[in-house]
């Protein structure tokens, strides 16, 4: 067993939170820097600058890139021979994340959904944190993190296609939610895809798509080239940067594919805006 | 052709009534922040026939919860929120005299039917650029609800905050015209 310190990951989570609510990652700076370069709408191309000119301030200055400073999300990997020492990974993950939201200024957005009240004094500084557990093999525990915004996550839609609709009614719905979804979710975005598993698994598979690098490839050459094929169609809608009208609305489509019931074929489209604020750390 | 503006709050009628969508302006001056929450209230309010926080004749309303100020700072990010959720108030506050909303995101009919109406515009700002965005505010005060934290009212200085005419009193909409512009049908 390695034994590592519920401290030590105390530390790291706040240090993660610290450094993405300022620094635009490098796969998404790239992004926009290429949608920039060929963006056709003069609109658009002075948007992407100006969200561009936006990450380098905030790089410079330390400040967050937007007010919007999200939830917390985590995907945790635990290896089955790592043993926490003085308290539990979950509240040692909560407890780096109210540190590093109060450390860098971010804002604290959870609320009670229907008095709208600010948890911040109750439970926690933008606590609890969204966290997804998974036990794996080894010693390590892996860590991936986005801070997940407002405006896009209420685009975001999943259903259950009949078996029939096959790869074209997946397209369609994807389609439809971001042709909905207009200049709300803050594009160009990334769309995240759950295919298949059950109606949570789909959900939580697109939430998930969305920590993938920008500009990388689905492993698999088919569904690489279902994304290639959405990516495109979704770019023919011309919403463009913040909705202005123009050819870049999405940055990436991320696929993640999972077997299914033999009834069903559930898809869940999760989007992130274009301050994809995320980042990938193993202790 | 677009064409650009420097105006200074509180804007008056023929100012509103000139621009179009697509339009760039550069507002300095007083504006003040405010989401569902402070909306509710400040709607609330005038249908009790009581004073509202501030002056509303001429004002342009920010849809904003920004990030706590870091030491020195006036303010933190600030950039919009997705306008919609402020869709059953606006009216209300164009009505009464309010002149311009600053947010991002598409309206309804209703808003766009009132900037008509009552000479309003609704204006976008480019969400996720709270950083470059914050800059441009010189100072900010909160006047009212200071229990709503992020969402409080504030009255925020502004110097050439860059917006863009989404809404105008023509009816038209810029989300529109750019995405026609650009759509490729199959």
């Amino acid at each position: 067993m390695r034994e590592i310190a519920y401290d030590t990951i105390v530390k790291a989570v706040r240090d993660i939170i610290v450094h993405c609510g300022t620094d635009l990652p490098q796969d998404a700076y790239d992004a926009l820097k290429q949608a920039m370069e060929e963006e056709k709408s003069p609109v658009s191309k002075e948007v992407l600058r100006q969200i561009l000119e936006n990450a380098d301030i905030a790089k410079d200055e330390k400040r967050p890139l937007c007010q919007d400073t999200g939830l917390a999300v985590f995907f945790v990997k635990v290896g089955d021979e790592v043993k926490i020492n003085g308290g539990l990974l979950k509240d040692a993950i909560n407890q780096g994340t109210q540190q590093g939201y109060i450390d860098a200024y971010l804002r604290a957005s959870t609320c009670e959904p229907f008095s709208r009240a600010n948890l911040k004094d109750t439970v926690g500084y933008n606590l609890p944190a969204i966290i997804h557990f998974d036990i794996v093999a080894g010693d390590t525990i892996d860590i991936e993190y986005a801070a997940k915004g407002g405006g896009s996550e209420n685009v975001s839609r999943a259903t259950v296609l009949a078996p029939a609709a096959g790869m074209d009614g997946v397209l369609q719905f994807v389609k439809q939610v971001i042709s909905d979804a207009g200049p709300n979710p803050c594009p160009p975005i990334t769309v995240g895809i759950g295919i298949g598993g059950t109606f949570e698994k789909a959900a939580i598979s697109s939430k998930h798509a969305l920590f993938r690098e920008l500009g990388s490839k689905h492993e698999d050459p088919q569904m690489a080239q279902f994304e290639e094929r959405i990516l495109n169609e979704l770019n023919k809608l011309g919403i463009g940067a913040m909705g202005m009208g123009g050819t870049k609305t999405v940055l990436g489509v991320h696929i993640e594919s999972n077997p299914c019931h033999i009834a069903s074929l559930p898809v869940s489209v999760n989007v992130q805006c274009h301050s994809s604020r995320h980042t990938h750390i193993t202790i | 052709m677009s064409k650009t503006y420097y105006l200074t709050t509180p804007l008056l009628e023929e100012q509103t009534r000139q621009l179009k969508a697509g339009d760039i302006v550069y507002l300095s001056g007083v504006i003040y922040s405010a989401r569902d929450a402070a909306h509710k209230r400040l709607v609330d309010l005038i249908h009790e026939g009581k004073e509202l926080p501030f002056d509303l004749e001429g004002s342009v309303i920010y849809f904003v919860g920004p990030t706590p100020p870091k030491p020195g700072d006036p303010i933190g990010s600030a950039g919009p929120t997705t306008s919609y959720r402020m869709d059953s108030y606006s009216p209300t506050l164009l009505k009464h005299g309010s002149k311009g909303m600053i947010g991002k995101g598409k309206r309804n009919q209703d808003v766009k039917d009132a900037c008509i109406a009552y000479g309003g515009i609704y204006f976008g700002a480019t969400g996720g650029a709270g950083a470059l965005l914050g800059k441009q505010i010189k100072s900010a005060e909160v006047i009212a609800y200071p229990e709503l934290g992020p969402e409080a009212v504030r009255r925020l200085e502004v110097e050439n905050f860059p917006v863009t005419v989404i809404n105008d009193t023509f009816g038209a909409d810029l989300y529109q015209m750019g995405r026609e512009l650009y759509e490729v049908k199959s």
